[in-house]
């Protein structure tokens, strides 16, 4: 008789534990409308950042193309002309396309960089409707401004 | 003579568009609160709110293929849901809503049957209420459905038993079996404060007799796939589903007329509007079948056998006798 009684007290207990629950916020994020603000650090599509003053990071060095375990970076460097530089170094990067297709989002590219250039930043949404469509090229992967990626543009690497 | 039946039939027109409605937005408001219970949002594109979900369903459900599996009792199946929705709109019959009110000069009564033996017509009905299980479960020709029809039928007719014997405690605190007149008992003190063991013997052979969790063996998802309707689809599922919100509607006029005061309210609160009363009354016990729901796990069969049998039926019967010394003294 007693053990029955237990069994129904905790069967009320329950439901009190519950209707505590209906007072509480939803966790549900609504997708498309609400976004899931990323904790830091996370990896997502790349960015090729800028410095402040607006010229690219990027010297063409193609140590992340290098460095790349699925190599789903390529590299093209040219020398800067004279008076119209697009970076600091000697040269910079004509072509720079990543395959988002194969890219296992590991980072060592972001390590691999002398200039920190390349950085992994927060956009994870990458879904495309052709293969092609998952090659990033240099107008994508750029810093529309400076500071765009969420990265400081005065940082040394 | 004729215009009583005409009175009768737009109450009864007027009270089945209701029911339907209301059934229909029980399955929205099951949907949005169970998941306000779990920590989820529940239905909220369609419309504003989710409000426009349900005739969304309906239309589905609507527009779906009609089909019936091969070598069933074709009759049996096609009649079964509709024995279902029936004898669960039939029960409103003798609920009174409230008193008599005036429209456009009628005296009309808020009760479309007022006959003297209304409990006995309630137990008749939900009686019959396990023809709609099992011959569905019977006809489909599936086991799954076999099955759950079987285990509705030894779950009703268990669970019917308490629930004749708790209504019986009202009977005898009343003194009378119609209802209007159990209502009218109550004005001064409802029957759940002299008597509120009967009440959770009621409530609890309401939740097995309308085939809700934690008594819903007969539709076991996880066992059953679905239980009797196994092997319906379409509307003819739907009216399945229509029939149990309607059935929850029922089972809880039934306990708001014979426990909770019927269409009687505190007086102090918007004088005594009695419908009003009623709608609250019965969408609380509503909530808190929908509450119970999200919160209890289904009973094994074996236990809710023997918790039919050897608690519930002798608590009943206790009850049933102690109230009877206190009534006939």
């Amino acid at each position: 008789m007693f053990k029955q009684l237990a069994k129904v007290m905790a069967m009320l207990r329950g439901l009190l534990i519950v209707f505590k629950y209906g007072f509480k916020k939803p966790i549900t994020l609504r997708y498309p409308e609400e976004k899931r603000k990323l904790p830091a650090g996370s990896r997502g599509r790349h960015c090729l950042t800028k410095w402040a003053d607006g010229k690219e990071r990027c010297v063409g060095c193609q140590l992340c193309a290098i460095i790349c375990p699925a190599q789903a970076i390529s590299v093209k460097a040219a020398p800067n002309k004279p008076g119209e530089e697009v970076s600091h170094g000697e040269r910079y990067a004509v072509d720079f396309q990543i395959n988002m297709a194969r890219c296992i989002y590991c980072g060592l590219c972001e390590e691999a960089c002398p200039t920190g250039a390349i950085v992994l930043g927060d956009k994870y949404e990458l879904s495309g409707y052709t293969r092609e469509s998952l090659i990033f090229t240099k107008e994508e992967l750029n810093e529309k401004k400076p500071g765009d990626s969420g990265r400081n543009p005065l940082r040394i690497i | 003579m004729l215009a009583d039946v005409a009175v009768v039939l737009i109450k009864g027109i007027i009270l089945i568009a209701l029911l339907m409605l209301s059934a229909a937005y029980m399955t929205l408001l099951e949907r949005v609160v169970m998941a306000r219970l779990q920590l989820r949002l529940g239905p909220n594109r369609v419309g504003p709110f989710g409000l426009l979900q349900p005739i969304a369903d309906g239309i589905k459900l609507l527009t779906k293929e009609r089909f019936q599996p091969r070598e069933i009792e074709t009759f049996t199946y096609w009649i079964a849901p509709s024995i279902s929705v029936f004898l669960a709109l039939a029960v409103f019959v003798v609920i009174p809503f409230g008193g008599t009110v005036e429209i456009f000069g009628h005296q009309v009564s808020l009760v479309i049957a007022d006959i003297n033996v209304g409990i006995v017509f309630l137990l008749a009905l939900s009686s019959l209420a396990v023809y709609g299980v099992v011959l569905a479960g019977w006809s489909s020709n599936n086991r799954y459905s076999l099955l759950g029809g079987l285990r509705g039928t030894a779950q009703m007719i268990s669970y019917e038993i308490p629930m004749g014997l708790s209504l019986l405690t009202v009977a005898l605190s009343a003194g009378t079996l119609n209802l209007s007149e159990i209502v009218a008992a109550q004005e001064s003190h409802w029957f759940v404060l002299t008597n509120p063991i009967g009440f959770i013997i009621y409530l609890v052979t309401a939740f097995a007799e309308t085939n809700r969790s934690p008594f819903d063996l007969p539709e076991a998802e996880q066992e059953l796939t679905g239980g009797y309707h196994t092997e319906y689809g379409g509307m003819k599922f739907a009216l399945f589903f229509l029939a149990e919100y309607v059935n929850i509607l029922a089972v809880s006029s039934i306990a708001v007329t014979l426990f909770l005061g019927g269409w009687h309210g505190p007086e102090c609160f918007f004088g005594n509007i009695p419908v009003l009363w009623f709608l609250l009354k019965v969408a609380v016990l509503v909530l808190f079948f929908i509450w119970v729901r999200a919160t209890l796990a289904r009973f094994r069969y074996d236990q809710l056998m023997s918790f039919g049998w050897k608690v519930l039926l002798p608590l009943a019967t206790v009850n049933l006798i102690v109230t009877a010394y206190f009534i006939l003294r």
